[in-house]
């Protein structure tokens, strides 16, 4: 019962980039086209469950026991860095279309503050194994849908007239504004939801 | 002077010296800093002991840790600092964006001396007024209330003012009042048996 | 080798958050005020004086297939050094500035300049460029967060100069963020021209 406010937390109220700032680089980066933001979104999923995984793990079972918790940002990071080199070599070989459209944003998976943020929220919320994967699961499904809706929108505005002091990012980042303002609209729907379900 | 060559035999040797030597300057640091970091944990807390008792001179006498089991069925822990004055209990509850967690100073009669929010996840500028709108001289002040009749925002009757537009947040904060006030009871019971 | 330029370049021509757009994730979320922009901007900045010149240092001995592990170790540690001072000596800093603080590993600026520049400069000139980018970063964030802790809280630098009443809240939350940043970034086109 409780994954289901986790999903719907994560992917609605408080949307990984539209409100917890995590993941901006790639958002704004990656999409002008729904195509590609797509498949980065999915990318970016196999890579931050995976990674949420591992550092858990690790963080449970290697840090904390041997006193290093100090070393969390290095492991971790490195962790990450692994897992999308791995990602990189699967998909050369099972999709080399793919591999193409993504071109240099996979390798830039690994600074997406994105994937690193989830790993450490998870144990800073000190989650369970179970909780966590849900949230990093949720959390890249909102890092997806924030992502191809605003690729959608983004498409439309390629047709329309802006004027020119407000091309590029200037007006890519007013409507970031608007679509994050958009999705304020749901805060306070996981505390409805809460008192729906019965759990304090 | 020439860079070294990509061989496997460099690459390895070269990253896996760096990553120790990073791994022995970070274990250098972490032994010269683990206690200033405990002694600011412990100055924050006796800072917030202080200012929830309304005393720039309190000494926390025992420290009790309650589990009570609350209306839902959940386990919820109090960490209660008894002092001369009476005791400053941490209290959390679920706010409207996440938990709140507040430090609440009695005296002996149950009455309030002061409160700190610990740590919150309010919306700046709405909920996240809660540190300030219910202290002394405010329009929502609950200090010198006494919980034996638990405190309710006006809108459920009670007597305290709500934070404008903050309905969830005010109502959370008071019940946390409000269980830490149980908390103190049940645990000076226990005590007095 | 023009030391002055190279700073000059950093703080406009090659400025990360107007001319760059790096490192956006801590420049939208840790603007919600002038201090918090500063701070963040500052803490930044040591770590890339930091990482420029060890990277620079180290550049001849290592081999080039393995140089982005050994930058990225070389970036998480001291980034973790940063956290252990700062958790140590401004617990203030690392309440404001909370998960940013690690994240500044994945700050793109700082791989970005250790790519584009420490690699292949002097330390000294390395040092010098990190001085620049910093301050272009800060003096950005630090824009940011003024013109949002104005319009959003009334005050700057928690000099509170205008009444509640005339705040615009909507500047102090996420969509406020990229909306001042749409429009500086705006302001600076046209200034561009």
């Amino acid at each position: 019962m409780e994954y289901i406010l986790i999903f719907i937390s994560a992917i609605f109220v408080n949307n990984i980039v539209l409100a917890q700032f995590l993941g901006i680089c790639p958002f704004l980066g990656v999409s002008k086209k729904i195509g590609t933001s797509m498949g980065m979104s999915m990318a970016v999923a196999f890579v931050m469950v995976l990674a949420t995984l591992v550092t858990w793990l690790v963080q449970t079972f290697v840090l904390v026991p041997a006193n290093l918790e100090y070393l969390q940002t290095i492991v971790f990071i490195l962790v990450i860095a692994s897992l999308v080199q791995m990602v990189e070599i699967i998909l050369k070989k099972l999709s080399p279309i793919l591999y193409q459209a993504l071109g240099i944003f996979l390798p830039l998976i690994t600074t997406n503050c994105a994937v690193l943020g989830v790993a450490i929220l998870v144990i800073q919320k000190e989650m369970n194994l179970g909780q966590s994967l849900v949230y990093a699961f949720s959390t890249a499904i909102g890092f997806g849908l924030a992502l191809t809706v605003f690729a959608g929108i983004r498409e439309q505005l390629e047709l329309t007239n802006i004027p020119k002091g407000m091309r590029g990012m200037a007006i890519v980042l007013v409507t970031a504004g608007l679509l994050s303002l958009a999705f304020m609209g749901f805060s306070g729907v996981d505390v409805g939801l809460r008192k729906l379900m019965g759990i304090e | 002077m020439k860079k070294l060559e990509s061989t496997l035999l460099n690459m390895v040797l070269v990253l896996t010296s760096v990553t120790v030597l990073m791994g022995f300057i970070l274990a250098y640091m972490n032994h010269l800093t683990i206690n200033p970091i405990a002694l600011q944990k412990e100055k924050t807390l006796n800072e917030g002991i202080k200012s929830v008792m309304a005393s720039s001179d309190i000494e926390v006498t025992s420290v009790d840790t309650l589990r009570l089991h609350c209306a839902k069925g959940k386990e919820q822990a109090f960490v209660i600092y008894h002092n001369k004055k009476g005791a400053a209990i941490e209290s959390t509850t679920l706010g409207f964006g996440g938990p709140l967690k507040v430090l609440v100073g009695f005296d002996v009669q149950g009455a309030i001396l002061g409160y700190t929010i610990l740590e919150h996840q309010e919306t700046p500028g709405l909920g996240a007024k809660a540190d300030q709108w219910f202290q002394e001289g405010q329009n929502g002040c609950i200090v010198g209330l006494n919980p034996s009749d638990s405190l309710y925002v006006k809108k459920d009757g009670g007597q305290v003012d709500a934070i404008t537009a903050s309905t969830i947040t005010s109502r959370a904060f008071l019940l946390a009042v409000n269980n830490a006030y149980q908390a103190y009871i049940s645990n000076r019971k226990e005590d007095k048996q | 080798m023009n030391y002055l330029n190279i700073i000059k370049n950093g703080i406009i021509k090659d400025n990360p958050t107007f001319v760059l757009m790096l490192g956006m994730c801590p420049t939208l979320a840790t603007t919600t005020s002038a201090l918090n922009g500063l701070s963040m901007g500052l803490a930044t900045m040591t770590v890339l004086l930091c990482t420029n010149v060890v990277i620079s240092c180290i550049k001849n001995i290592t081999p080039d297939k393995v140089r982005i592990p050994v930058f990225i170790v070389v970036i998480a540690a001291f980034v973790t050094l940063l956290q252990m001072a700062i958790k140590a000596y401004l617990p203030d800093i690392d309440k404001a500035l909370g998960l940013f603080i690690p994240l500044i590993v994945v700050n793109c600026i700082i791989l970005g300049r250790a790519e584009a520049f420490a690699a292949k400069n002097t330390p000294l000139a390395s040092l010098v460029d990190g001085i620049g980018i910093g301050l272009g970063f800060t003096l950005g964030l630090t824009l940011l967060g003024i013109v949002r802790e104005v319009l959003g809280s009334g005050a700057i630098f928690g000099w509170v100069f205008i009444p509640d009443n005339y705040n615009i809240l909507l500047f102090v939350l996420a969509p406020g963020a990229f909306i001042t940043l749409g429009y500086l970034i705006a302001i600076v086109n046209k200034l561009k021209k």
